[in-house]
């Protein structure tokens, strides 16, 4: 039964932090309750239906099917947080000075939590497919069904748990600096879910390795430890990276910041000068 | 934006696809009752190898190795292909992750 946890636990352990994460980033934002719950539920749903189809899927591309999905989800799931972040960003005065201007923009128009739906929906999908697959082998494989029931009740609670441990930590953040601080780690994240998808593309041979195990911090930070696993969901730790897995991180932290800095840049320059030079119309 | 940036990684993958060749060593590995046979296999050094893992159970089955970084669900009766290299010398477990106390195995680089 502890087993049975123990594997459960750590399955729901990484989507509950990143859920967690998009708790907090979302905080203030008048629709996120509605958004994050109905992502757990699409998330669980589509966890189901991965699980019922896994040999369909397995089966695509000669073999490499599973890679090729995993792959395209965290790389869609990327995209998504790069979207809600540089959304975020370019509305960042106004949220950090006031949390109710927030939830006034995205009624306005643009609605950036549906992006993280998308995302939390997935980590679930991710996670929760491969509990659906271990828990159906045990009960194939004649274990009572108490024990499983028990098991992974155990499993889903303590994640949970570490989920909630999580949110009220950041929560503890002052609102001022809390855009920034969850935007930085929304960022991380993303860069760590490309990082993972290379890594299935070099499993699948789709991608070459640069350098298959670049380096080993497995004696410092185990992949299996508790603190390679936050680690893993945070910024898709890896104690032996390929060099693909690295140019992946690094690309996706350039590309997004970079961005987010042309993106203030013009904004700047458009607001300040014409105050100084242009006389002001009317 | 987006959808470009995902059109052209999957562009560059199909081309990668194209590119690389199948002269790779294999092996083949059976998984029956939750066993792996044979339960070691010997690669040389700096080289990738392809591994094909023949689920004989019923059951689902993940080929989960920390070592070697790989981790694939594989159906049961189906037969998952796993990639694995270069490598340097040394031994690399691996384990079905599902049936763990008895799925044990090892690869030996050399």
């Amino acid at each position: 039964m502890l087993g049975t946890a123990l594997i459960v636990f750590r399955e729901i352990f990484e989507a509950s932090l990143v859920v967690s994460i998009v708790a907090a980033a979302t905080r203030g934002l008048s629709s996120r309750a509605r958004w994050i719950g109905g992502g757990i539920v699409a998330g669980i749903l589509g966890a189901i239906i991965v699980a019922l189809f896994a040999d369909v899927i397995a089966s695509f591309a000669s073999g490499v099917g599973q890679e090729i999905f995993n792959a395209s989800v965290l790389f869609a799931a990327a995209g998504m947080i790069a979207w809600h972040v540089l959304w975020m960003a370019s509305h960042g005065k106004a949220m950090a000075k006031e949390l109710g201007s927030v939830s006034a923009a995205v009624k306005s128009g643009a609605r950036p939590p549906s992006a993280l739906l998308f995302v939390v929906a997935i980590a679930i999908l991710r996670e929760g497919s491969e509990v659906v697959l271990f828990l159906y082998g045990l009960s194939a494989g004649g274990s009572s069904v108490s024990t499983l029931v028990t098991g992974s009740a155990l499993g889903v609670i303590a994640g949970v748990a570490a989920g909630f441990a999580l949110y009220f930590g950041l929560l503890r953040i002052p609102p001022a600096k809390m855009f920034a601080a969850t935007n930085w780690l929304l960022i991380l994240v993303a860069a760590g879910m490309a990082s993972q998808g290379a890594h299935f593309l070099i499993q699948a041979d789709l991608l070459p390795a640069l350098g298959s195990q670049l380096w080993n911090t497995s004696a410092l930070v185990a992949n299996g430890s508790m603190a390679g696993q936050t680690l893993h969901a945070l910024i898709g730790y890896d104690a032996r990276p390929a060099g693909m897995q690295i140019l992946f991180f690094v690309v996706v932290i350039v590309a997004i910041s970079l961005t987010m800095f042309l993106q203030r840049k013009p904004a700047a320059a458009a607001t300040k000068p014409k105050n100084l030079t242009s006389p002001q119309p009317g | 934006m987006q959808r470009l940036t995902t059109l052209s990684l999957l562009a560059v993958v199909a081309a990668l696809a194209a590119c690389s060749g199948n002269a790779m060593p294999e092996h083949t590995l059976v998984l029956e009752n939750h066993k792996f046979t044979p339960d070691q296999i010997t690669i040389a050094a700096g080289q990738k190898v392809r591994i094909k893992v023949e689920n004989r159970d019923d059951a689902y089955e993940e080929f989960d190795s920390d070592s070697l970084g790989r981790e694939k669900v594989i159906p049961g009766k189906t037969t998952g292909v796993v990639v694995i290299g270069p490598l340097e010398a040394g031994k690399y477990p691996f384990m079905g992750e599902y049936h763990h106390e008895t799925a044990q195995g090892l690869v030996v680089v050399q």
